[in-house]
């Protein structure tokens, strides 16, 4: 064992030697290796954080949303409509909701209006988001005007502003008064946007679905899960896109540092003749290769990933920002809570370490194979 | 020590370019003793150094070290053998650049996997002994030409070898240079070690170190002075 380990310290020694020998080539190919994997790390980790951030946040929401639908569009429930859930087997509890779109023509932005389930603010406040604090330039105890759909302008003082860790839900929210919504929006007493319900069994919940369209024809149930699976598609949907757009330029790189790994030099050629000759075997030889490929790519991936990760978690992916996360004209602002998938980082690392050492691999073994003799001869 | 009987070795075998470097070859060398092949450029002086080097088998014909038939060996033990037995100093140094004379003594010494401070003591030791120690640090391009062929010498002795082998040691060396040389390997053949060489210079053949010189033409022996 103890002449196994100096062995491979022998292996390891001359390594390194031989790469600092060929600083310049090493270094270019561990600037294009880090730069491929930072690239494709930023792309994982920002996507699959953004996947987990939207599982948490809808992971308190209701099991089920009902919506009314007319002409195929969705409409306001009617009255009547709660208590015709409420008979249904299964429903834990029903809530009717109140939320809508605002365009403010001063920022040229979309806003959800909506009146929070537990009720909880006062008439003639609201609470807003941090976007809308951001934008408008708000703070607490602050006026604001909103003209309505019918002309009429109806005024507002800031209770609060929402916190900046919730930003990717809430960046454009304002919360409101149900009388002060139903009152700008002209909403009619009895009626709501939609119907939240909650489904104690979970296996329960397709049932009290199929039920629900049965009972009201004209209603559409929307289940969380398929809400969560839809969250899930878009963000693989714009990874992948990300990644083709990528793809072009990953792929010169993948190619310039294959070419770059895979020539030997007639200088390396050489050497390689005299290890043989001085009495190396041809073991030796590939291990030692495979050491400096590995250790090469193994920095290369350490670094890149680092980066990639210092980028998305610390410096919020200035990046790939504008591509993977905005969906409005007002951009949300947060920081994405550290989330890394195993598998991702193993996939990550199968498809960039292993083909480098696959490259390094076989001109070495055709180089390592020769005759020792041919050192002699030359 | 070595046996050699009827020992061919044919390139490219079967091909259009084929080419016999040795036509049936029976020698004996003896052990401890300064043994020089001579002959012209294309005589198989270096092809024969090859097959008792074990760097390379012959196409027919028998190579035994000690008795031991060692031509059908498979390469790890060919390579076992070579780094044991023998020590190559080769025509053109063979030296690795960019690495240090200490770097380049040790190499033969990795594989063997002898703690690190031993191989530095003992490649100190014998960069000592050929008054290079003073060089130890310097690359080898560096280095004169004579200083590169003592790096190439120590690099030879690193995993102490019963054989030394060397190709045309002088060949790229002044007379002065090549003098030394004659002067070192004098050293080896009174501490006892085994040397094999090829030459077609004089002052080597000639030298009163060399005790037995093989004539070789045309990949055959013309003749044998003791």
């Amino acid at each position: 064992m103890k002449f196994w380990l100096e062995r491979q310290r022998h292996l390891i020694d001359f390594t390194l030697a031989s790469l600092a020998r060929r600083k310049a080539k090493n270094l270019g190919l561990l600037a294009v290796f880090t730069l491929l994997v930072f690239v494709l790390a930023s792309v994982m980790l920002f996507s699959h954080a953004l996947r987990h951030e939207a599982a948490l946040v809808l992971k308190d929401s209701p099991e089920i949303v009902l919506q009314r639908l007319v002409a195929g569009r969705h409409d306001l429930i009617p009255p009547g409509y709660l208590d015709a859930i409420g008979r249904i087997r299964g429903v834990q509890n029903t809530q009717g909701r109140l939320w809508g779109y605002y365009y403010d023509s001063v920022v040229k932005a979309n806003y959800t209006f909506m009146v929070p389930p537990d009720g909880g603010i006062e008439k003639g406040t609201i609470v807003v988001g941090p976007a809308l604090e951001r934008e408008r330039g708000l703070a607490e105890n602050n006026g604001i005007s909103f003209r309505s759909y019918n002309g009429q302008l109806f005024s507002y003082t800031i209770a609060k502003v929402l916190p900046r860790p919730s930003e990717l839900v809430s960046a454009d929210l304002v919360l409101m008064n149900e009388a002060d919504f139903r009152a700008f929006f002209t909403y009619p007493e009895g009626h709501y946007t939609d119907i939240a319900l909650s489904v104690a069994n979970p296996l329960e919940v397709r049932n009290v679905a199929s039920k629900l369209a049965n009972i009201l024809p004209d209603s559409r149930p929307i289940l969380r899960e398929e809400v969560l699976r839809t969250y899930a598609s878009m963000f693989d949907w714009r990874e992948g896109l990300m990644l083709a757009l990528l793809s072009a330029a990953l792929l010169a790189f993948a190619i310039l540092a294959w070419e770059k790994a895979s020539g030997l030099s007639a200088e390396e050629k050489r050497e390689i003749g005299i290890l043989k000759a001085v009495g190396w075997e041809t073991g030796d030889v590939i291990k030692m290769k495979l050491w400096e490929g590995g250790l090469l790519s193994l920095t290369a991936f350490l670094l890149g990933f680092v980066a990639a990760y210092l980028q998305v978690f610390r410096f919020n992916a200035p990046l790939f920002e504008p591509v993977l996360k905005g969906w409005s004209v007002l951009y949300p602002r947060f920081e994405l809570v550290p989330a890394i998938d195993g598998l991702q980082v193993a996939t990550l690392f199968f498809f960039t370490v292993f083909p480098y050492m696959a490259a390094v691999l076989v001109p070495i073994w055709r180089a390592a194979v020769t005759d020792p003799d041919a050192v002699m001869r030359a | 020590m070595i046996e050699l009987r009827d020992v061919r070795k044919i390139f490219n075998q079967g091909q259009h370019n084929e080419y016999a470097a040795l036509s049936g070859i029976t020698l004996t060398i003896e052990a401890k003793r300064v043994t020089a092949l001579r002959g012209p450029s294309g005589s198989g002086k270096t092809t024969l150094l090859t097959l008792i080097g074990c760097l390379a088998r012959p196409t027919s014909g028998r190579v035994s070290l000690h008795g031991r038939d060692i031509s059908g060996l498979p390469e790890r033990f060919l390579t076992e053998i070579r780094r044991q037995t023998f020590g190559f100093v080769f025509q053109q140094f063979n030296l690795i650049k960019g690495m240090s004379a200490l770097e380049n003594i040790m190499l033969p010494a990795y594989p063997t996997g002898q703690p690190h401070a031993e191989l530095t003591a003992r490649a100190e030791a014998l960069l000592e002994r050929l008054r290079l120690a003073h060089r130890g640090n310097a690359r080898v391009e560096w280095l004169s030409g004579g200083e590169q062929q003592r790096v190439a010498i120590a690099r030879a002795l690193i995993n102490n070898p019963e054989v030394l082998i060397a190709d045309e040691p002088t060949a790229n060396l002044d007379t002065a240079l090549a003098k030394e040389f004659m002067a070192i390997l004098e050293s080896f053949g009174e501490e006892g070690r085994t040397v094999i060489l090829t030459s077609h210079d004089p002052l080597v053949v000639e030298s009163a170190a060399v005790h037995r010189v093989v004539n070789m033409r045309d990949g055959l022996l013309v003749e044998h002075h003791d």
